[in-house]
């Protein structure tokens, strides 16, 4: 199912059980920020993992996706479940026409062009009337799933969250591991020689940042839904030098590694947070210490020491 | 008064003057980021926070050491220079051999830790830079007046981009450079030691930087984000003007400021997104960018 192997289904159960008890034993809006994250992260990952390419620019998404689905629910009070659809429908429009730009370089120069667009739609947000410009927009009601759920209660906010969160997961999964999963394989390991098979590679590579932007607006509107806010942060440089961080340290190109990085992270930064700067210089430091000798990532080092493809 | 397109004129050139100022830090910086690409296949993320700690080691030689603007001018580049080869023998060699895309999460990471480190010792709301005597006042030019620091920095810019371009054309060094560049192996079969011209393209690279760096103190107050909110679009520019030539790149960055400058007369919202609009439409038309070979 999913194209799941074994140790990958045992996995997955296992995590499937910590999502259903964790809620019982930790905080749950804390669960949901990790849940969040690892939706953000996974489709980050559909990019670096499976194409190949880094983007740079991936908090674009995660903020405009935020936006739009603050901005509907408290202006047009959608429901929750449209306003989070609407989220990822933007996340996927901006990474239509900000992916066109980007796949036209590979490499380093992608991830500079990245980064340089999603700057200007930083500039963008501060600037748009919409965005509330450094108060952001605030206060945003839950309201309601389906007309009848009331989501302002915790638990079925989690519940709502970790649904998306699986939905996600499980929709990259079967992306992966479908023809078009193994075409974005071969663009990753040796581009010429796939257009040469007859692949228009740059559809591919279009397509597969559009499933990822999406995917990276429903994480950031699910996340705005969560808080009852969605601010500059969001869209800011900093934030996509964090889902870099997050997926690198759980191991790029893995199933499991998006969703152990961002446990890792949000928990650092819960624990960090009265430290002020000093989360950035530990960020930093951990950056270096994976780019230096911890490549493979915490997911990547135990599928390798089990000789396990996790 | 001198109208031009309904402007007055000083508001027109002085505007323009801002933007040459700009634009010569983004030369200097995108020049920096070129020349250490050409040699090390790595972009250098760190260069907004070396550029910083430039502007910081000009702050610190006047505050501990008692030391002016002009020594700092050459100290600064050099202490920094000397950490920049510091950090390409510890760290940064040993990332050759991998993608080029860790030797740019790497140098990310670095500029986090560095930032970090200054923001706590320093707080981010930055700290004033007094303007040498020597520079203080203004010169009437009969169109406008101005500031005399400012015309200095387009000059020294100017000419540090000028003898930067002039060292890898037309001297012996910069032959060697540009081979190692094209072809290491072979240059290294000639004896020529390739290890040691990399660390010194990068600590010269650095040095560039920390010399906007200080060039940029009296201009902008010294704080930890200086280097961060330049490096997004000096990171446009590169883009913009390609990687592929040192003039191109001095050009390109010029270029940009002059139009961010013109932009803010004529549709003052643009002017923060102007370079990125432009980039957009290099990318659509030339994707190698301006002055880019083809790879």
């Amino acid at each position: 199912m999913f194209g799941f192997s074994r140790p990958q289904l045992i996995a997955f159960l296992a995590m499937l059980a910590l999502i259903i008890v964790c809620p019982f034993v930790v905080y749950p809006v804390f669960l949901m920020r990790v849940l969040c994250m690892a939706l953000f992260a996974c489709a980050f990952n559909l990019m670096i993992g499976y194409v190949g390419l880094l983007s740079f620019g991936h908090a674009a998404f995660f903020g405009m996706g935020g936006y739009v689905t603050a901005w509907t629910m408290k202006v047009w009070h959608l429901d929750a479940s449209i306003a989070i659809l609407l989220g990822g429908v933007t996340g996927g429009v901006l990474g239509l026409c900000l992916g066109y730009l980007a796949i036209r370089r590979s490499g380093i120069y992608f991830a500079m062009i990245t980064l340089a667009l999603a700057q200007m739609v930083y500039f963008f947000c501060l600037e748009a009337p919409f965005t509330g410009g450094e108060d952001g927009i605030q206060q945003v009601p839950r309201g309601h799933l389906f007309g009848f759920i009331d989501l302002s209660n915790d638990m079925t906010m989690y519940a709502l969250v970790a649904c998306v969160f699986l939905g996600g997961f499980l929709l990259i999964h079967r992306i992966i591991h479908s023809p078009f999963g193994q075409v974005l394989k071969g663009i990753r390991e040796n581009e010429p020689r796939t257009t040469s098979l007859g692949y228009r590679t740059d559809d591919y590579k279009l397509i597969a940042f559009m499933l990822s932007t999406s995917l990276t607006g429903i994480a950031g509107g699910t996340k705005a839904l969560v808080f009852g806010i969605a601010t500059l942060t969001d869209v800011n440089s900093s934030t996509s030098g964090e889902i870099v961080l997050t997926t690198l340290l759980g191991g790029l190109g893995t199933v499991f590694g998006p969703v152990m990085g961002s446990v890792v992270m949000v928990s650092m930064e819960n624990y960090l947070a009265q430290f002020g700067a000093w989360v950035t210089v530990t960020q930093g430091v951990i950056f270096m210490f994976c780019v230096l000798a911890f490549r493979r990532g915490i997911i990547g080092e135990i599928g390798n020491f089990l000789k396990l493809k996790l | 008064m001198i109208m031009i397109f309904g402007i007055p004129g000083p508001l027109l050139f002085g505007q323009l003057l801002l933007g040459l100022i700009n634009g010569a830090f983004y030369a200097m910086l995108s020049l920096g980021l070129a020349v250490i690409f050409g040699m090390l296949n790595i972009i250098n993320f760190a260069h907004g926070a070396l550029f910083m700690m430039g502007a910081f080691a000009a702050w610190m030689l006047l505050n501990y050491f008692d030391i002016g603007y002009f020594p700092a001018l050459i100290l600064a580049p050099l202490l920094v220079g000397a950490f920049g080869i510091f950090l390409e023998k510890t760290i940064i060699s040993r990332l050759y051999k991998l993608d080029h895309l860790y030797g740019l999460l790497l140098t990310f990471g670095l500029s986090l830790v560095i930032e970090g480190l200054f923001r706590n010792g320093y707080g981010s709301s930055g700290m004033p830079y007094r303007i040498p005597s020597l520079l203080q006042g203004a010169t009437d030019l009969g169109f406008m007046f101005m500031p005399n620091y400012r015309g200095w920095v387009v000059l020294a810019a100017f000419v540090v981009c000028t003898a930067t371009w002039l060292i890898i054309e037309k001297t012996s060094l910069g032959a060697t450079l540009r081979a190692a560049t094209e072809n290491a192996p072979l240059v290294q079969a000639f004896g020529v030691n390739v290890p040691r011209l990399i660390t010194l393209t990068y600590g010269g690279g650095i040095a560039l930087a920390a010399f906007a760096g200080v060039l940029a103190a009296p201009i902008y107050s010294v704080n930890p984000n200086m280097g961060s909110n330049f490096i997004n679009t000096v990171f446009a520019v590169v883009v913009i003007g390609g990687m592929g030539s040192i003039l191109g790149s001095i050009v390109t960055g010029f270029g940009l400021g002059v139009v961010e400058g013109l932009t803010k007369v004529f549709y003052p919202q643009a002017s923060a997104t102007v370079v990125f609009v432009v980039m957009v439409i290099v990318l659509l038309t030339r994707p190698r960018g301006l002055f880019g070979k083809a790879a």
